[in-house]
């Protein structure tokens, strides 16, 4: 029963922190490698906001989620948007955007375990005889709610339909009306966001290290190769897996070989169904 | 008043002598003979002198080294994403790699560095290529993002399983005789990588491997199989690595985690792009700019890899030539303004 519950927030874990990654990807082809970093930036600024400007704690994170909005835009308008199309820049680029943004902090005194994030509400509550605290069951229901959210915003409004004509062929889109650098650059936004929100919801339970940048940069690839990179409902079957497989690992191995889980279900994804568990013919095409 | 405004165009022409240079003629006059070894032996000569100049200096000495070491990784970078198109964003593994074998052989079995070296370069060389054989059949980004996880990945397991001297690493290694050894040894590795890759990559066999890069179904349409050319283009980038990652080792004396670290991942990058990619001597280029900068700003910690990430993102997107290609045109060509 434990592993059953522990392995559900484990996977909605995932599913926060590889769903911008996929959006972005799934949009605009672009691979942020700055998602990690766009991660840690998000919980240190709301940490900034909290402890040096003295904000409250929610307005802090609504001025910290649009600010990283901004900042994620920002990257790909000015800089990304130059070597657009061209894969191997593209990684450089936005892995170089990342690391900077990591380092940067990493010297500007972002270590150790001192800053910390309260949890939204504190206490534990006992279910089904596990004892799980409040804010693990936040994270489920936040999780839940955004890939909700998501949907119906894809599904429901014309920028999301807009969003969701580029991923499906960029070029048909065009022709009608869609502009697609625009469409990037909302992309990146509402990625950056949604790390933004996974950052928010997953550090009170920790606390805010600049490690978290490559752990989560390193999941969300992880989900999102075994899932068919650009493939939402494989990413978060995906998740699943990999979520359970960790909690797995860590009962009966040790917490050590977490990480190592994420790598073996790349290989054998990889070895088995080279275009991801949702991946089409398609895709195989582009990455085989 | 009215200005009127004439279109031009900036035209480049090849210069006489290079033309005259590129075929069998290359020998017929001194002016000739020159302007072709002129770069060559700026190169050589530079590196081979080096040391020399720099003995009042035994730090940067040091630095020489370490020059040495980011720039067989970074050849063995820009060979494999700009000759075999596998672009590779953990370099680290390779350094890691050669460094524990040298290491391991040398603390465990007392052979001395010029058994271990070679050793540890051959052997890490398939170790690394069977590492990332199943993911030899992926393009592009999927390929950069998994061999980006390999280095991130293998100190967790070091130290999980608490082998290899666990946090600590294998410390009490011999070094090198002497500093002149050891950065001989360094710049006769670097310049033998340097022209022999470049000999390679026009041979056949450097045909094929561009080939795989520009259209890997044509190259499966002739019959020949893509994933043995990529496991080639893997071992020779891994030979580079581990070799500059055996002789580190040696050099510190010590072999640890840290090995595996982003240094050894990001500077080759960054050096590439900085010297201009599909080059070769651009990355050594781009090592002997960036090391000692890196080398500055050590009392910084990890701001330097902040810096060239920067430095590594503004040459990327606005100046993505580099500085070779740069160079090179300037030297055999001249541009004129002509009207159109």
């Amino acid at each position: 029963m434990e592993i059953l519950i522990y392995g559900i927030i484990n996977s909605v874990q995932l599913v926060l922190m590889a769903l911008g990654f996929t959006l972005v990807y799934g949009v605009s082809r672009l691979p942020n490698f700055a998602h990690g970093a766009l991660y840690v930036l998000a919980g240190y600024m709301t940490w900034l906001l909290v402890n040096r400007v003295g904000l409250n704690y929610p307005l802090s994170m609504a001025v910290a989620l649009v600010l990283t909005g901004l900042i994620g835009a920002a990257m790909y308008h000015f800089i990304l948007v130059r070597v657009r199309g061209m894969a191997i820049s593209e990684i450089i680029a936005s892995y170089a955007i990342g690391l900077a943004i990591i380092e940067g902090l990493r010297w500007g005194g972002l270590k150790g375990g001192t800053f910390t994030l309260p949890s939204f509400v504190e206490g534990s509550v006992s279910l089904l005889g596990v004892s799980v605290d409040y804010q693990r069951l936040i994270v489920v229901v936040a999780g839940l709610i955004l890939v909700a959210l998501l949907w119906l915003f894809v599904s429901g409004t014309k920028l999301g339909l807009g969003l969701k004509g580029m991923a499906q062929d960029e070029q048909a889109a065009m022709t009608l009306g869609i502009d697609s650098d625009r469409m990037a650059v909302v992309s990146m936004a509402i990625g950056s966001v949604l790390a933004g929100v996974a950052a928010l919801v997953l550090l009170p339970l920790g606390s805010i290290v600049v490690e978290a940048g490559y752990r989560v940069l390193i999941m969300a690839v992880a989900v999102c190769v075994v899932g068919g990179l650009g493939s939402w409902n494989g990413a978060i079957l995906a998740a699943f897996i990999i979520g359970f497989a960790q909690i797995l690992t860590e009962r009966y191995l040790g917490a050590h070989y977490q990480i190592v889980v994420a790598l073996l279900a790349i290989i054998i994804t990889l070895v088995m169904r080279p275009s991801g568990l949702f991946g089409r013919q398609k895709e195989l095409e582009e990455r085989v | 008043m009215s200005v009127v405004k004439q279109d031009r165009r900036k035209e480049r022409v090849d210069r006489g002598i290079k033309v005259r240079t590129d075929g069998v003629y290359a020998v017929s006059s001194w002016a000739e003979i020159t302007y072709l070894l002129l770069p060559r032996m700026v190169l050589i000569l530079g590196l081979l002198l080096a040391p020399v100049v720099l003995t009042a200096f035994p730090y940067w000495q040091r630095v020489l080294s370490h020059i040495c070491v980011y720039a067989l990784l970074a050849i063995g970078f820009d060979f494999l994403a700009n000759f075999v198109g596998l672009v590779s964003l953990g370099g680290g593994l390779y350094i890691g790699v050669g460094a524990y074998i040298a290491a391991l052989l040398n603390s465990h079995y007392g052979l001395p560095p010029y058994v271990t070296v070679p050793v540890a370069t051959l052997a890490g060389a398939g170790l690394c290529t069977v590492i990332l054989l199943p993911c030899l059949p992926l393009r592009g980004v999927y390929f950069a993002i998994v061999s980006l996880m390999f280095p991130l990945l293998a100190p967790r397991i070091i130290e999980a399983l608490d082998i290899f001297g666990g946090t600590d690493g294998i410390v009490g290694l011999d070094g090198f005789p002497s500093g002149w050894v050891e950065q001989y040894l360094m710049i006769g590795c670097v310049l033998i990588a340097v022209f022999a890759l470049r000999r390679m990559v026009t041979e056949d066999v450097g045909l094929v491997f561009r080939g795989v890069k520009d259209n890997d179904q044509a190259v499966k349409a002739s019959g020949i199989d893509i994933t043995t050319y990529k496991a080639l283009g893997v071992f020779i980038a891994a030979v580079l690595g581990c070799l500059a990652g055996a002789c580190l080792a040696h050099i510190y004396m010590w072999a640890g985690i840290s090995q595996f670290g982003l240094d050894y991942s990001i500077i080759p990058i960054a050096a590439t792009v900085v010297g201009g990619g599909g080059t070769l001597i651009g990355a050594v280029i781009g090592c002997v700019i960036l090391v000692p900068i890196s080398e500055l700003l050590r009392d910084f910690g990890t701001l330097r890899i902040a810096v060239y990430a920067l430095i590594l993102t503004g040459f990327i997107v606005y100046k993505s030539e580099g500085i070779m290609t740069y160079v090179t045109r300037k030297y055999e060509q001249f541009e004129r303004w002509v009207e159109i």
